[in-house]
């Protein structure tokens, strides 16, 4: 049986409304109006042990209430969620031993100890053996550079040292599975790339399975084999990166550096078979469909009319495609 | 049980809490102030009462200043950092421990009630046995005394830390707790004895005040040490602490449940 198995879950949120205004509120008072929010709505996948799975959506898709159930701190109304043999919330507390949690925007760490104080509680709370304990500290200490910042109070951590912090926190106990919702989150290109080594060499090297969710691309495309996209509620879309983004984008773009001013229109009447999304001075950008016109017949088409210095074949960006995604598949 | 973890959360907070040294002394000082001035009133009572009392007036001082030094043991407010941990939605964190989250809290209430007691108690004892005048000093009890007087501070620490949990646990319905933390110091401070020590509420009340809980906070301990209850009851009165507190944590304990079922983490 795979490591994670859910299917069909389901779970709503009732959620007071009230519309603005003073008469509302005090109407609000007697006469309480809720309204649903599915936040799941019939969910399945399964992911196998040692597998490194992104986990993708807009804003309030249901990404997070998925990780919450799958850690066993929310009930779902309906459906089957089992990781590694038990029903996370029914056996809470001897599920959450085996699992490790990093949720972005919160912290776990005590706010005015030393980084190292809260570890020691948690090698307390886990009744790690104090050889284990020690054997871990120094291998994620090492990994994450955190020897400079364990006497520290976690107050005075920057975000990109606290979520190192964090990230160490949460393996203490040698979890084979890790919940990542939104590790990166607010963290600058430095410590992003620190954060994703990490979470790479930790699932290589252990064979940790990883649950990420995360609105960065370069995460995803750094990471990830293989990803979920949900919106409302629902898995829309599954499997390797590049494969969803090439049904969707299936053009390309070109760039051509053109050895002279031309007007929008005139280029457009000129070629045909590509559209121009944008002229930046003597840089044209286009994009277009390999189906229907081929690479070489497009840049011959515009050589044979133009003075050319320079072009350039590209995918079209990363995030760009994932809205178009979200656009696509109404979400 | 996983009793490692308690006390080691236990003696995380409590290391915390001992940092308020300031604040502590701050307290001590407005603690003789009020036991004065209520030493004044109860003194302007007894010289205008015509009967006799069932607290003499060495008993009714040695009462008000075991409730000044004690004061912090009284469960007026919930844990301040479980209430941001719930409004913040940060509870998340705390339910991926392999904890019993009503243990949990109930560690941490434990610190957050006897570490900054003992900050203050220890002066407050020391100046009221040893430095003030003997008709407002604190009297040195018997050996039975002091032994009925620390089993059931004992009692008085567990029951407020179960009536402390529940304050915490109201947050999951009410989230802000301003109401509750505005709502709770009237009843905890005039049911317990810290404002006018029970036996001098009239004859009536007296058998409902036995039957509250809030007795076993202030009253019982006071009454133990003042020696206007004989050590022998000690046992009664220490029955009484502890059924209210299996009561308050049985309570609490279903309470904390329907509300971890109800619980949308907040935010996010």
């Amino acid at each position: 049986m795979a490591q994670i198995v859910v299917q069909d879950l389901r779970k709503a949120f009732k959620v007071a409304k009230r519309e603005a205004g003073l008469w509302n509120a005090f109407r609000g008072l007697v006469k309480r109006e809720y309204t649903h929010v599915q936040a799941l709505d019939g969910v399945s996948f399964e992911i196998e042990e040692g597998e490194l799975v992104g986990y993708l959506g807009p804003n309030g898709a249901g990404k997070s209430t998925t990780i919450k159930i799958l850690s066993g701190i929310l009930l779902p109304d309906e459906g089957i969620c089992q990781v590694m043999g038990r029903i996370p919330w029914q056996e809470r507390i001897d599920h959450v031993r085996e699992i490790g949690v990093v949720f972005g925007q919160r912290s776990q760490l005590w706010w005015d100890l030393p980084v190292i104080d809260s570890f020691e509680l948690l090698r307390d709370i886990y009744r790690l053996s104090s050889a284990d304990y020690r054997k871990t500290l120094e291998k994620v200490v090492d990994t994450l550079e955190l020897t400079d910042l364990l006497e520290v109070p976690v107050r005075q951590l920057s975000l990109g040292q606290r979520m190192r912090c964090e990230l160490a926190a949460s393996l203490l106990h040698n979890p084979k599975l890790l919940f990542l919702d939104e590790p990166t989150i607010g963290l600058d290109a430095v410590s992003k790339l620190v954060v994703r080594d990490f979470v790479k060499t930790l699932n290589e090297e252990q064979g940790t399975t990883v649950i990420l969710t995360t609105h960065d691309m370069d995460d995803i495309e750094a990471l990830c084999s293989r990803v979920m996209i949900i919106g409302r509620g629902k898995i829309l879309a599954r499997g390797k990166l590049k494969d969803i983004t090439r049904e969707v984008a299936r053009e390309r773009r070109l760039v051509v550096e053109l050895d002279g001013d031309y007007s929008k229109e005139y280029i457009r009447s000129q070629v045909p078979g590509a559209e121009l999304v944008k002229l930046e001075g003597k840089q044209a950008h286009f994009d277009f469909d390999p189906a229907r016109i081929s690479p070489p017949e497009l840049i011959a088409n515009i050589s044979a009319r133009f003075q050319v210095r320079d072009l350039l074949i590209e995918n079209q960006p990363i995030d760009e495609v994932i809205s178009r995604l979200y656009g696509e598949l109404h979400i | 049980m996983n009793r490692r973890a308690y006390q080691a959360i236990m003696r995380l907070r409590f290391m915390l809490l001992m940092q308020y040294r300031i604040a502590a002394l701050a307290g001590i000082t407005t603690q003789f102030m009020f036991g004065f001035v209520k030493i004044m009133v109860l003194e302007a009572f007894y010289l205008s009462t015509t009967q006799p009392q069932p607290l003499t007036f060495q008993q009714a001082v040695g009462y008000v200043w075991l409730g000044q030094a004690m004061l912090r043991l009284l469960p007026w407010d919930g844990d301040g950092e479980i209430q941001a941990l719930v409004r913040s939605g940060n509870v998340a964190y705390e339910l991926c421990r392999p904890l019993d989250l009503y243990s949990h809290w109930y560690a941490r209430a434990i610190a957050l009630r006897v570490a900054p007691t003992l900050l203050r108690a220890v002066p407050v004892f020391l100046v009221t046995l040893f430095v003030l005048p003997p008709k407002y000093a604190l009297s040195i009890p018997t050996a039975g005394g002091w032994a009925a007087w620390i089993l059931s501070t004992l009692g008085a620490i567990a029951l407020g830390c179960a009536i402390t949990n529940l304050i915490n646990i109201s947050m999951f319905w009410t989230i802000s707790g301003e109401g509750i933390s505005r709502l709770i110091p009237a009843v905890v401070i005039i049911l317990s004895g810290m404002g006018v020590p029970l036996p001098l509420f009239p004859d009536w009340s007296q058998r409902l005040l036995e039957l509250l809980p809030f007795a076993g906070l202030v009253d019982t301990p006071a009454r133990f040490f003042t020696g206007q209850l004989s050590p022998t009851m000690i046992w009664v009165f220490l029955a009484r602490q502890l059924v209210w507190t299996a009561i308050l944590i049985i309570w609490g304990r279903r309470l904390l449940a329907r509300g971890l079922r109800r619980v949308v983490v907040q935010g996010g």
